[in-house]
């Protein structure tokens, strides 16, 4: 196996901005009552993209949604299939999550078992009227039957491929790029 | 990120690093108990045993309860109730026991390197908790978490400890990883409890108490054993109390803002004043409520480590 090397750009600044944008005012336009809407960004960079949506929604509609802060750690189905002990993060939900209207966010949707263990974390704090996906990135291969509401990019991929977020707040750019193996095309 | 560890028996066996990377998963874990469903899936369909061959409540109870909110199934075996009272060996009750295929084997002993004998032969992980005059590491990791959920910081610290340190394995773990968060420890204890050669571990000793609460940011007590007394190890609990009793005059000697602890069951009027016990300089409920976070971390650590 060589080593991952970028293969092609899929996002750049501008592209990423209006795609967040967009998410924002689908998220507006589909949300039964603004008052009860929480974001809940997995971590680690869905949480800085809930906070870009949050000020976006804040700036278009004057409400500003309570956003959380979800760690899956603990419902990975492969928890200790690494190498590694998996660092665990706090989970911060500041919000009475029964019968808030909940979108988690993420930024990259690919096989669904991230978002099949955030939703049962979800669940375990409280039992929301409806939870509805956001992704920056849904890249295809789902190993589950899940789809998200919110797409910010649909992009085609092969299955050995990986796609790399990078966001200013995590990783000092805005960029979305897909990788592969070297010389492995 | 923390090096995978399979047992965890003593705090000397670990690294600055090993210890911060436990405190840190910790106090993730707090979380899960202010939760209102406090139970996360991660140990579903492990099996935890509690070997508890000396007596203990909390001890007990907190792994118990660390074991079911992280999902998995617990048995329990207390001395009085296990066929050790008919004769059986520590290490054939072990072998009975791993014979369930259980993944962790959590062990209270009487003697010390008792679990160092198990992870020896027996295929679970094993967790000390607590072996003869040894070790006593879960106890050691709850109060570096409490001291540094309340001072943001170990090192630097002046931290005293008062009591029988000679028969104290909570002082040994504690001394232990204490000093190798950089905190300067001092123990303090009649001198027929203050073990020669304890400062190897890395502290002071004196048998003044006001010497070793002076300017003390942290002030541990330990519990005196009564069954010591037979011992005349000291004359009696009233003299015990006066020369090295946390009161407030005593308490009044350290820092405006030194933390009392204790490992519980506290003698109250003995070891400690009841105005020390339950003002609000105590943070011994605290250390109760961050045993279960680190003793769920120290299972989540063990149940994935692979190499011992």
């Amino acid at each position: 196996m060589g080593t991952l090397v970028d293969r092609r750009q899929a996002m750049d600044a501008t592209a990423m901005r209006r795609a967040i944008r967009r998410l924002a005012h689908e998220i507006i336009e589909r949300a039964p009552d603004l008052q009860r809407l929480a974001l809940v960004g997995v971590r680690t960079r869905g949480v800085p993209l809930a906070r870009r949506l949050q000020a976006l929604i804040a700036e278009a509609e004057g409400v500003s949604p309570p956003v959380g802060e979800l760690d899956i750690t603990l419902y990975r189905d492969d928890v200790f299939d690494g190498l590694a002990i998996p660092e665990v993060r706090p989970t911060l939900l500041p919000f009475e999550v029964q019968g808030r209207a909940i979108v988690l966010v993420d930024d990259v949707l690919f096989t669904g078992r991230t978002t099949r263990a955030a939703l049962d974390a979800v669940m375990d704090w409280g039992r929301p009227e409806h939870v509805r996906l956001a992704v920056l990135v849904d890249r295809g291969h789902r190993e589950l039957p899940l789809h998200a509401d919110f797409v910010g990019l649909t992009l085609e991929t092969t299955r050995d491929e990986s796609v790399r977020v990078r966001l200013v707040e995590t990783d000092g750019e805005d960029r979305v790029d897909v990788r592969g193996r070297e010389g492995a095309w | 990120m923390v090096r995978i560890r399979r047992h965890l028996l003593e705090l000397a066996r670990l690294s600055r690093e090993d210890i911060v990377g436990l405190l840190d998963l910790a106090d993730s874990f707090g979380g899960i108990s202010r939760r209102p469903i406090k139970k996360v899936p991660t140990l579903r369909g492990r099996t935890v045993v509690n070997l508890f061959l000396e007596a203990s409540t909390r001890t007990r109870s907190s792994f118990e309860l660390a074991a079911k909110r992280l999902s998995a199934d617990t048995l329990n075996i207390s001395g009085g109730s296990s066929s050790v009272v008919k004769g059986e060996t520590l290490l054939d009750t072990a072998r009975n026991l791993a014979a369930y295929q259980p993944d962790i084997i959590v062990l209270r002993h009487g003697s010390a390197g008792a679990p160092h004998l198990l992870a020896q032969h027996i295929d679970a992980s094993i967790v000390n908790a607590g072996d003869g005059l040894h070790e006593h590491p879960t106890q050691g990791l709850l109060d570096l978490l409490t001291i540094r959920q309340h001072k943001r910081r170990i090192e630097g610290l002046k931290v005293a400890i008062i009591g029988d340190i000679a028969h104290s394995r909570v002082a040994r773990s504690g001394i232990v990883g204490l000093s190798r968060l950089g905190a300067e420890v001092v123990v303090c204890g009649p001198p027929t409890m203050l073990p020669p050669g304890i400062e190897a571990l890395g502290c002071r000793a004196t048998p003044r108490r006001d010497e070793a609460v002076a300017d003390a940011d942290v002030i541990m007590t330990l519990r005196i054993q009564k069954e010591r007394l037979a011992e005349e190890l000291f004359p009696s609990d009233r003299e015990y109390a006066q020369r090295y009793g946390l009161d407030p005059a005593a308490l009044k000697k350290a820092k405006p803002d030194c933390l009392v602890m204790h490992p519980g069951p506290v003698n109250r009027g003995v070891e400690l004043h009841p105005a020390v016990a339950d003002g609000p300089q105590s943070i011994i409920l605290d250390q109760v409520t961050n045993g279960l976070s680190v003793r769920m971390a120290v299972l989540y650590h063990c149940a994935g480590g692979g190499e011992a």
